[in-house]
């Protein structure tokens, strides 16, 4: 990767992760858009009482054990961030190496 | 825009899980052969900006939030498909570990806000961008206005969803997710305008899908 790039990336990252772990404890918290229409058309309640899923680290963005939310949400967005950041970059370096292989 | 498990019938998610399968699998079978050594860390960047940004909900009408959710600039920066793979990632992963959108419903989700949102509503973004001058005004336009239609169209894809499904009728559904779309639409179309011209004045080579934006940046440096 050339340097330039490989700048590029970390200046995305970091503003990313400030994103997520600075600014996000100050994000709206009230309803989205969805669940908005779910109360206001009274379907709120046909959704799941526990999710089908319940190995959640982090169910709504927070830890369940801290106490203070935005120390909760900061490191959720610091995971979640991260997270997603290797798992795209494991999924697409799988992708082109398996075109590099089959051209060998 | 999330959809928890229990608003949407298993018939629905069947079939959603499906098709979000499938394009999947000709997401990644085309990114075999076109995918670029260099796209890869920018796949992975793309992916994680839009799940910090999607944490950032901002108050629209009646005590109601809306949040990013960048599947038109994931399509206009890496391609529809590959940006399909990148709202796959960040969806999955809000799912697994987040509680964020019903595990069963993962399917439904990756239809509305990847294939609906990005590889879809993608094809607003090139008729725009061929009908428009082709200039920074004139790319940064076709990319607003698609990334309106891709909330809007989302919303829609939802409301049906839920009408299918039993859950509301279609004429309420489709108002109300459509009419708080519209409003929650123009912060997307603010937002992926800002990303992509901060984008466009530090690496315009970047973007995929844009190579009449390098022309015009390149035209500019020497101008």
């Amino acid at each position: 990767m050339d340097k330039k790039l490989l700048l590029f990336i970390i200046a995305g990252l970091a503003v990313s992760l400030t994103l997520a772990m600075v600014v996000s404890p100050w994000a709206c918290s009230a309803p989205d858009g969805l669940e908005k229409v779910a109360e206001d058309k009274g379907f709120l309640d046909r959704a799941a009482a526990e999710p089908v899923w319940k190995a959640s680290l982090m169910p709504d963005y927070n830890l369940p054990k801290v106490q203070n939310e935005a120390i909760g949400t900061a490191w959720a967005g610091f995971v979640g961030t991260g997270l997603v950041f290797i798992t795209a970059l494991v999924l697409a370096k799988v992708i082109v190496r398996g075109r590099k292989g089959s051209l060998r | 825009m999330h959809i928890p498990d229990g608003f949407v019938s298993v018939p629905v998610n069947a079939v959603t899980y499906g098709i979000s399968a499938a394009v999947c699998g000709l997401a990644v079978a085309r990114g075999r052969k076109k995918l670029q050594d260099r796209q890869v860390p920018i796949l992975a960047l793309t992916a994680a900006f839009i799940f910090a940004a999607q944490m950032l909900n901002f108050p629209v009408a009646g005590g109601t939030s809306g949040h990013f959710l960048g599947a038109m600039l994931a399509a206009i920066l890496l391609g529809p498909l590959n940006g399909l793979l990148v709202m796959t990632v960040v969806l999955a992963i809000q799912a697994l570990v987040f509680a964020d959108g019903g595990l069963t419903a993962l399917g439904s989700n990756i239809f509305n806000m990847g294939i609906v949102a990005g590889v879809l509503s993608y094809a607003i973004y090139w008729t725009l961008k061929s009908l428009l001058p082709k200039t920074r005004g004139g790319f940064l336009a076709a990319a607003a206005v698609a990334s309106w239609f891709s909330v809007v169209l989302a919303s829609g894809a939802c409301a049906v969803e839920l009408a299918i499904s039993g859950t509301s009728p279609l004429k309420v559904a489709l108002a109300a997710m459509v009419g708080i779309h519209a409003l929650i639409g123009i912060g997307e179309a603010m937002i992926t305008a800002a990303v992509l011209s901060v984008v466009l004045a530090s690496r315009a080579d970047l973007i995929a899908t844009a190579k009449i934006a390098i022309k015009y940046q390149l035209a500019g440096k020497v101008g």
